[in-house]
């Protein structure tokens, strides 16, 4: 427990006890039609930049918007083709590859009801699952899961969630237990965070700033060589690259997987990622976005692989506090916006489609003259998703899992 | 309290202690000086520390444990060769051609070796080595009194003489905690002569410094085992403990010195279990006759000789120049003002090496006051400081060792008998590695400490406008905090 003891133990080390999972995580009314689904959280924090993720490069005003910092189906690398409006970051030709089966769904202009730009607000809105911040101290899916096991049937000792990290994420705490597993890799300080720092030093202490950038330089150069050592047990002896990113995103999310795979384990899951607020050298064709997406595609791959048979049972949705603005700022990134994308992957899914009510992205079309305008409800694609994959009812949805909702319709055909 | 105090009270708690935590910024006050002298008047014992072994029973311990293990792999090293015996006749039989049946002899002894070893090792390794908990133990208790402090101006004295004496967890795990209550903190607020008499005492430094084994070539030990000196205590006394190095004393003082320490040494463990471990005067050691140190003789014929010795080194004006120095380098600056060492080399010559008074000479002195934070953490005071930071007072001490480990300063392990230096050019480069262990840190403790009140209340709001900004636009509580550990403003002092 990092170098304290006495942190709260509400939460159970999963690693090595079996014991854990001696009855079985099955929702009820999936069991009972012979399905066993699988529900995956993941929470970008940071503010995901939906327009350098996936870009409207059949938007007219899409070049003029980005500039040569734009995204383009002849860009190096070129972007990867969704449909004729819409491309993929080239970081994540695994994210491609199920789109193009039908195993990935991205929802494009979407956003939760939150329109401030405070990071810790509007995570709290994601995954509360509230209308406003501050509210209330579960989350969504935990809510969901507790109703799933109402009704009279409860299992005596209780459904269990899984978190994933030493801070479990809020969108799975609350009443139903969580059990959480912490990866063994040290997750290193996101460029994001060591860009910041190193601003910092500039402005207070130059010769920290000399040291840090420094640093900064051999891990870029180590990630350019590729000698970077992800799977070292010591990673803390490794130079603190890309490498040791991607090493841990696919470490937490391949055990993630690995865990809600067991024919007796955890039914739902959550887990953060942190760095993507990315206001300085966003680097979305090259650089900080893109390394990072490159790791999320990574983790990807390690969660279809480690869920075996699980995999056609599984949904995974990837959600972001809020997106960024439309266009660069100063300092060659964006700042916090509104609208972003949703990444939708699983065996589970009716995918290889882009979901978007699309807004456009001319100035007047810009929500506030400054980000993608939010046309989809970031709920309406959950509710769709607890409703006809982990069968929790409508109205439970609209009154417990996501109150005050009931105008936010579920969105239908998201699950094969 | 006006701002002015404020900032005062936090470069009081940076510079002279263990880093701002909950309430300490009151209890600084609008008196600094006074404060951090009135924490001096306050008793230095762990009470905790009542549970824990003394040096030398801790040190039997771990003897004992390893004289079983010795026996247990024997015992299990010769029941492997009797199976083995029993069951070689039959395997040899089976052998056609003279070659490969000594080949085969040759293999099959190897291979009976190897599983002789094996049982030994294993056989050993069932009992497990007491030394590791007990330095654990004594590492949380050190580590939780930093944590507890008001101020922590006479943790960091205790840190300090620990380092300046410093001894090896990795040469003597058993007795390093120990060591630093018996011999450092008991004497570290009290004469600079009765410190350096406790620590040249000491068995762990006696056992750290080679010095069990010296004997004088004169000696009756010396003469029937043709052995004779080690130099290398007299030595680092001399060098680093005393004088300074190139302060004047020659090859000769050293080897004379050297002799009149022969003889130190401890109660081997397994002849005494009621004191084995502990310091002893072995006369059978000791060089006869007198010796002459730094021009004047020294006629005693036992350990008086070396106590003598040391009590004029105390006094030495070379000594008081070499202490102030450290002391003002530690937490002043890496050059400290000529002024300021000068008079603390005057307390420490007018008060016969009053360890108390050349601290209040120090903060009662505005040269340790007026130069800008220049000074960077090390890295067991930053670690330290981030935990007071969030109001913790109890750690892991796995967790927390491995951390300092992880930057540099591992705790009781220095490289060398000098410690870990105290310059900023040290450590500046591993600014990178704290990064990583404030991430670490700041992930841990996300749940339970928010950045915001952490500069509000801990810090009095004291803290550049950049870093607030910095904190205040984090796309995490995790990344605030990491940025808020990794400022400026909590790494100078």
């Amino acid at each position: 427990m990092g170098f304290v003891d006495h942190l709260p133990t509400r939460r159970e080390l999963l690693v090595g006890s079996g014991a854990l999972f001696a009855w079985s995580q099955m929702p009820r009314i999936a069991r009972a039609e012979g399905r066993d689904p699988r529900l995956l959280a993941i929470v970008l924090r940071g503010a995901l930049d939906g327009l350098g993720a996936v870009a409207p490069v059949g938007d007219p005003d899409w070049i003029s918007l980005r500039g040569d910092r734009a995204l383009v189906l002849d860009g190096k690398p070129p972007a990867l083709p969704l449909d004729s409006f819409f491309a993929l970051n080239p970081a994540m030709p695994n994210l491609h590859r199920l789109y193009r089966t039908g195993k990935a769904a991205i929802v494009h202009a979407v956003a939760t009801p939150y329109r401030d730009r405070s990071h810790f607000d509007g995570q709290d809105v994601l995954e509360s699952g509230m209308s406003k911040p501050g509210v209330t101290a579960s989350g969504w899916l935990n809510r969901a899961l507790l109703a799933l096991e109402s009704g009279g049937r409860v299992d005596p000792r209780g459904s269990r969630a899984l978190g994933i990290g030493s801070v479990t994420p809020l969108v799975v705490r609350g009443a139903a237990p969580v059990m959480t597993w912490v990866p063994r890799k040290l997750l290193p300080a996101s460029e994001d965070t060591q860009n910041r720092l190193l601003d910092l030093y500039q402005h207070t202490d130059p010769k920290l700033a000399t040291v840090l950038q420094a640093r900064m330089k051999l891990a870029s150069l180590d990630g350019a060589m590729g000698t970077g050592d992800p799977m070292s047990d010591d990673p803390t002896l490794a130079p603190p690259g890309i490498a040791r990113v991607r090493a841990y995103f696919a470490e937490a999310a391949g055990t993630a997987a690995r865990y809600l795979a067991k024919a007796d384990g955890p039914r739902v899951g959550a887990m953060g990622f942190v760095g993507w607020d990315t206001h300085i050298a966003e680097g979305a064709a090259s650089g900080q976005l893109y390394n990072l997406l490159g790791a999320l595609d990574g983790a990807f791959a390690a969660i279809e692989s480690n869920m075996g048979e699980a995999w056609r049972e599984t949904v995974v949705a990837v959600v972001t506090e809020f997106g960024r603005t439309a266009r660069i700022n100063g300092t060659q990134g964006t700042d916090h916006g509104t609208g972003t994308v949703a990444f939708l992957i699983g065996g589970a899914l009716s995918g290889g489609r882009v979901i978007a009510d699309w807004p456009g992205l001319k100035p007047a079309q810009l929500f506030e003259d400054r980000d993608l305008k939010p046309t989809t409800d970031l709920r309406s694609v959950l509710k769709g998703l607890l409703r006809d994959h982990l069968r929790v009812e409508e109205a439970v949805l609209a009154d417990a899992v996501f109150p005050g909702s009931a105008d936010v319709k579920p969105m239908g055909g998201l699950v094969a | 309290m006006s701002n002015s105090a404020k900032t005062e009270a936090v470069l009081t708690l940076h510079r002279f202690g263990m880093g701002p935590r909950p309430g300490s910024i009151a209890a600084v006050g609008t008196d600094p000086r006074g404060a951090l002298i009135a924490e001096l008047d306050r008793p230095l014992v762990l009470s905790a520390a009542a549970s824990l072994p003394t040096s030398a029973k801790a040190y039997r311990t771990v003897a004992d444990a390893n004289a079983r293990r010795t026996a247990r792999a024997k015992q299990a090293q010769q029941q492997a060769k009797k199976q083995q015996m029993a069951a070689a006749p039959a395997a040899s039989s089976d052998q056609g051609q003279a070659q490969a049946q000594t080949e085969g002899q040759a293999q099959g002894y190897s291979e009976q070796k190897d599983a002789a070893e094996m049982a030994a090792k294993q056989a050993a390794d069932a009992i497990p080595d007491p030394g590791r908990p007990i330095y654990l133990q004594e590492a949380k208790l050190r580590t939780e009194a930093a944590l507890a402090a008001d101020i922590g101006f006479a943790e960091r004295l205790v840190w300090f003489w620990s380092n300046h004496f410093c001894v090896s967890a990795n040469r003597i795990q058993s007795m390093s905690g120990a060591y630093e209550r018996e011999a450092v903190r008991a004497n570290a607020l009290g004469r600079f002569v009765d410190l350096l008499q406790a620590v040249e005492g000491h068995p762990a430094m006696l056992f750290y410094l080679d010095h069990l084994e010296s004997m004088g070539a004169n000696s009756t030990a010396g003469i029937n085992r043709s052995r004779g000196l080690n130099e290398n205590f007299a030595r680092e006394i001399m060098e680093l403990h005393t004088l300074g190095v190139r302060t004047g004393y020659t090859q000769d003082d050293v080897i004379s010195f050297a002799n009149v320490l022969t003889g130190w040494t401890l109660v081997p463990p397994g002849a005494d279990p009621q004191h084995g471990g502990e310091f002893t005067f072995n006369p059978r050691l000791h060089e006869p006759g007198g010796q002459t140190v730094l021009g004047k003789r020294y006629e005693q014929d036992d350990a008086e000789q070396g106590r003598a010795v040391l009590r004029d080194l105390a006094a030495h004006p070379a000594t008081a120049t070499h202490v102030a120095t450290k002391l003002a380098r530690h937490f002043v600056a890496d050059e400290p003002p000529p002024a300021l060492v000068e008079q603390m080399a005057k307390t420490f010559r007018d008060t016969e090496g009053d360890l108390k008074q050349v601290a209040i000479t120090m903060v009662s002195s505005d040269d340790a006051w007026r130069g800008p934070p220049s000074k960077l953490k090390r890295p067991g005071e930053w670690v330290v400081g981030m935990v007071r930071a969030t109001g913790i007072t109890q750690v892991d001490p796995v967790r927390f060792t491995g951390g300092q480990e992880l930057l540099g300063e591992a705790l009781w392990r220095p490289p060398a008998p000098k410690g870990y230096p105290d310059d900023e050019a040290s450590w500046i480069d591993g600014v990178g590695r704290r990064l990583d262990v404030a991430n670490y840190f700041a992930e841990r403790i996300t749940g339970m400490a928010d950045p915001q009140v952490i500069i509000e209340d801990v810090f009095a709001s004291q803290v550049a406008p950049e870093v607030k900004q910095a904190v205040g636009r984090a796309e995490s509580r995790q990344q605030a905090l990491a940025l808020l550990f990794m400022s400026a403003d909590f790494q100078r002092r």
